[in-house]
């Protein structure tokens, strides 16, 4: 069996019981994606040398008993709005041209201490933000499964990378969606833990309070174990929350007997792919077999989410990237008259046209006789929103429903209307308004072969409930959904 | 209601933002900032009297910490990410006349 076709856990007991060698996996997705990169982009940074000399010094560490955790020699790669020490982070932007950042990730350094090995930076959409890892100053990545299509956003090269088997498990950002979406259209597991579960201590900030880092699987149990991983209490991060459990592998258990699952009927509604209904509808009935109780049910508020959204996304955003000004680091513009048009121009030649335009809104939202209009007001509905999904949780355990509401669309369509692109996010940005936990599970497919997800929604802290439903589905389709992507056959 | 962004009102906002926009930028930014506020105006069908905003969705409080110095001295790797360095020092265009 080909080695690449393993999962992170598989791969992790083969080391240990010396069946490969950490070297082995190395050089098989180092050889796998130079192979398929031209086609894929993926990487930002494909780093060999470095993956190599990390090898050799993990699998010293394995063999003299000190690494002994499952992940322990597994390649893996790194979002590039995640700092590693040392090495290029560029949040796929022309501003951070050549950073190196002095520090690594608090989410990554717990990786590294259960063995990773990592493999390179991943591509996204500028800064975060985006649906289609179109916005990247690098180039945009393929959807591994049909290359004339996006991968989605904005974790789209994390999520590429594991379904084209560049890598066994990847981290990626969710902050209004960019775990969950990108991982159903690449036909892969993600999920974003509830907030402040896993460190952002050296997660470049787009939208503080929404900001969530989180795994990308090949299946439920690599899930579980990589978030088991990353997630720890971190004083250098203030809104690190310190919680109960952190044994999230323990809800790798087939049962979902009396589990009460609601479906929103506003996530059925119109504006969604006929194809993905019928797979959700499919899904449930899975569950529902396993002894499950299923209903349907109202959220409410759900078109409200996204504006609310958009505005306190950008707002933060805004002040975010202040910092960015052709000083510290990173890109400044060669030829200024003074300070402030250095500053200027800085900016200006080195953000995006979708960056810009939400620094700009941001800016305006934040601006004095605007701000109760429109920054509180989102505020004030966030609450709301909130509200509505503490309701829901007094009468269900988990929320099902689609993750996107189309499959992935072709490169090139989405980014000429910015607001239709925003509609993608219906279902995913409410979860990060109520900071709770969201999955995304493959599902199936649509009549053009692109991979469906569904997304599983739980109560703050309740991810094991999610975790325990998603491998039961798993379990009860034999992981027929969870299949890599053939690329362009002759690859 | 329908949005109508002013030129005055676009170039505040690019000195807040600290953006240059071409002549030709200024209008799309117009056109895409009207367009979402429009959208985002449907925020105002909710009812949101008396809901207190919420920036946070846990009671958190403020951390505190020692003020104790605890990494070492990384000066070197710091400037080597400066775009232009004047020995240890940023360098920035001239301020003051």
């Amino acid at each position: 069996m080909d080695i690449l076709s393993f999962t992170a856990l598989e791969l992790g007991k083969m080391i240990k019981e010396k069946r490969a060698s950490v070297l082995d996996a190395v050089k098989a997705v180092i050889e796998r994606a130079k192979a398929v990169e031209q086609e894929i982009n993926s990487y930002v940074t494909l780093d060999e040398e470095g993956a190599l000399k990390q090898a050799e010094e993990v699998q010293r560490l394995i063999d003299s008993g000190t690494l002994t955790g499952p992940l322990a020699g597994v390649p893996v790669a790194v979002k590039d709005n995640l700092c590693i020490e040392g090495q290029l982070t560029t949040c796929s932007s022309k501003i951070l041209s050549g950073f190196k950042p002095i520090y690594t990730a608090e989410a990554v350094l717990n990786l590294k201490k259960a063995g990773a090995v990592i493999i390179g930076k991943t591509n996204m959409d500028e800064f975060a933000m985006g649906s289609t890892t179109e916005t990247s100053y690098y180039g945009p990545t393929k959807n591994p499964h049909n290359t004339a299509h996006v991968p989605g956003g904005s974790s789209g090269g994390s999520c590429a990378a594991v379904a084209a088997q560049e890598c066994y498990y990847s981290l990626g950002s969710d902050t209004g969606g960019s775990i969950r979406q990108p991982s159903a259209f690449c036909g892969v597991v993600g999920l974003k833990p509830t907030y402040g579960t896993v460190s952002r201590y050296g997660l470049i900030a787009y939208g503080s309070s929404l900001d969530q880092i989180g795994p990308v699987a090949k299946d439920v149990s690599d899930c579980a174990a990589i978030l088991e991983a990353i997630a720890s209490h971190d004083t250098k991060d203030s809104t690190s929350v310190k919680r109960k459990d952190y044994d999230f592998t323990s809800a790798l258990t087939d049962n979902v007997k009396g589990l009460k699952i609601g479906i929103p009927r506003d996530y059925l509604g119109e504006g969604l792919d006929e194809d993905i209904r019928r797979a959700i509808r499919k899904a449930a009935e899975v569950l529902e077999e396993r002894g499950a109780v299923v209903e349907e049910f109202d959220l409410s508020l759900v078109q409200y989410a996204i504006p609310a959204y958009y505005v306190i996304a950008s707002a933060e955003a805004s002040s975010n990237l202040e910092r960015f000004d052709g000083v510290k680091y990173g890109y400044r513009t060669p030829d200024y008259e003074g300070l402030h048009n250095m500053y200027k121009k800085t900016r200006s030649e080195g953000f995006g046209a979708e960056v810009k335009r939400r620094i700009m809104l941001g800016s305006f939202v934040l601006s004095s006789g605007y701000y109760d209009a429109y920054y509180l007001k989102a505020l004030r509905t966030k609450a709301l929103i909130k509200q509505a999904f503490d309701r829901a949780f007094e009468k269900y355990d988990v929320i099902l429903g689609p993750a996107a509401p189309s499959t992935a669309p072709e490169l090139g369509k989405s980014l000429t209307d910015p607001m239709k692109m925003y509609l993608g996010d219906i279902y995913t940005v409410a979860v990060n308004l109520a900071g709770l936990p969201g999955m995304s599970v493959p599902a199936g497919k649509d009549s053009k072969g692109l991979p469906i997800g569904m997304q599983l929604i739980g109560n703050s802290f309740q991810e094991k409930t999610l975790i325990r439903t998603a491998y039961t589905y798993e379990c009860a389709t034999n992981k027929q959904y969870v299949v890599p992507a053939n690329i362009g056959e002759g690859v | 209601m329908k949005h109508k962004i002013s030129d005055e009102t676009i170039d505040y906002v690019g000195i807040l933002a600290k953006l240059e926009l071409s002549a030709e930028e200024k209008e799309k930014a117009k056109i895409d900032m009207e367009k979402m506020l429009d959208y985002i105006d449907t925020l105002n069908e909710l009812d949101t009297e008396g809901i207190e905003p919420m920036s946070h969705v846990f009671p958190v409080n403020n951390v505190f910490r020692e003020d104790i110095v605890t990494n070492g001295d990384k000066k070197e790797e710091i400037l080597a990410n400066a775009p232009l360095r004047k020995e240890d020092r940023f360098e920035v265009p001239k301020t003051i006349a």
